[in-house]
């Protein structure tokens, strides 16, 4: 696979109050990733061609990738595929960048979801969705030392778009 | 909401009325607004302005004032130097979700093939990450303006 012919879909930038080391630690770790992450946990091999792994707060797979680019704590390009059936079949493989970048005291986080074709916005919008709430959550751990409880509804949207494409969803 | 625009979506464990309070009140922004203060009485037709040390920087017109729910300005700005373009609108949305609050930022209404949408995508998430840090720390964030801008102009 070549990430060049990927583009952009999706981008959320949000300015956290720590170290990159920080942020790139809250980013790959399991134990961290489970506070802010809606409970799922982050595995990941530190490395180009390492596996990286989402769980479910009950342990099952539900993102599987594979490191591309990795330059800790700068820059992290996984691919992000939800592990549901005939979903990577139809929409291709999902591409998630973060990038890590200091200013002054402050860190410049950068998310980019990219896709290797066109997505409807429907599609894309469980990610416009998540995104936000995620990484809200990631800064207020890292600035105050406790995540968010929000309360979200289902992305009954790309929930609904996803079963016109003939795609089961959970 | 008319294209070209720039949506920001960000959640506050704070409550609906101390956001709205970070929004209109002076001695708040100029806190966390990297030094903006704004002035209004926040009737709907009202002019505001923000102000750096007593520079004018954005002005506008309160054209919905629904507290604590719903904010909208028009937005011009009219800091010195600055290439005036099309007067655009800002719309604030406070979402009550459980004991967080979900706040939407649109940005709309702009002159396309400008300068404003590069310039409001690199602002909004700064002034807001800078927000939530003060409503949920106390401290706004200290972020290096110039070291930014070298990086949103890179």
């Amino acid at each position: 696979m070549s990430i060049e012919k990927f583009k952009p879909a999706t981008v959320y930038t949000i300015y956290i109050a720590a170290t990159p080391e920080k942020v790139w630690q809250a980013l790959t770790s399991a134990e961290f990733s489970q506070k802010y992450f809606f409970g799922n946990s982050v595995e990941v091999e530190i490395r180009v061609g390492g596996a990286f792994i989402v769980r479910t707060p009950d342990g099952a797979l539900h993102i599987s990738g594979e490191v591309f680019e990795c330059d800790p704590p700068k820059k992290l390009t996984v691919t992000f595929n939800l592990n549901w059936p005939e979903l990577i079949e139809k929409l291709g493989p999902t591409l998630v960048t973060y990038e890590i970048e200091p200013v002054g005291e402050v860190v410049k986080l950068t998310m980019t979801e990219s896709h290797d074709r066109p997505l409807s916005d429907d599609i894309l919008s469980g990610g416009r969705q998540g995104w936000p709430a995620i990484l809200s959550s990631l800064k207020s751990l890292l600035e105050t030392g406790r995540p968010m409880a929000i309360k979200m509804a289902p992305p009954q949207r790309m929930l609904a778009a996803l079963r016109e494409l003939g795609i089961k969803t959970p | 909401m008319s294209k070209p625009a720039f949506v920001y979506v960000t959640y506050i464990e704070t409550s609906a009325e101390k956001v709205w309070q970070a929004l209109t009140d002076g001695d708040f922004t100029e806190r966390y607004w990297f030094g903006h203060r704004v002035t209004s009485d926040w009737t709907v037709g009202a002019a505001y302005r923000f102000a750096n040390q007593g520079q004018p920087m954005v002005e506008g017109k309160v054209l919905v004032s629904d507290p604590p729910r719903r904010l909208v300005y028009s937005w011009d700005v009219v800091k010195e130097g600055a290439t005036r373009e099309r007067t655009s609108r800002v719309t604030f949305d406070l979402v009550p979700r459980g004991k967080v609050i979900k706040l939407i930022v649109t940005h709309d209404e702009i002159e396309e093939g400008g300068t404003t949408l590069r310039d409001v995508s690199a602002g909004w998430p700064m002034v807001l990450a800078s927000l939530k840090s003060i409503l949920e720390t106390g401290h706004a964030l200290d972020i290096d303006l110039a070291a930014a801008k070298e990086l949103a102009h890179a």
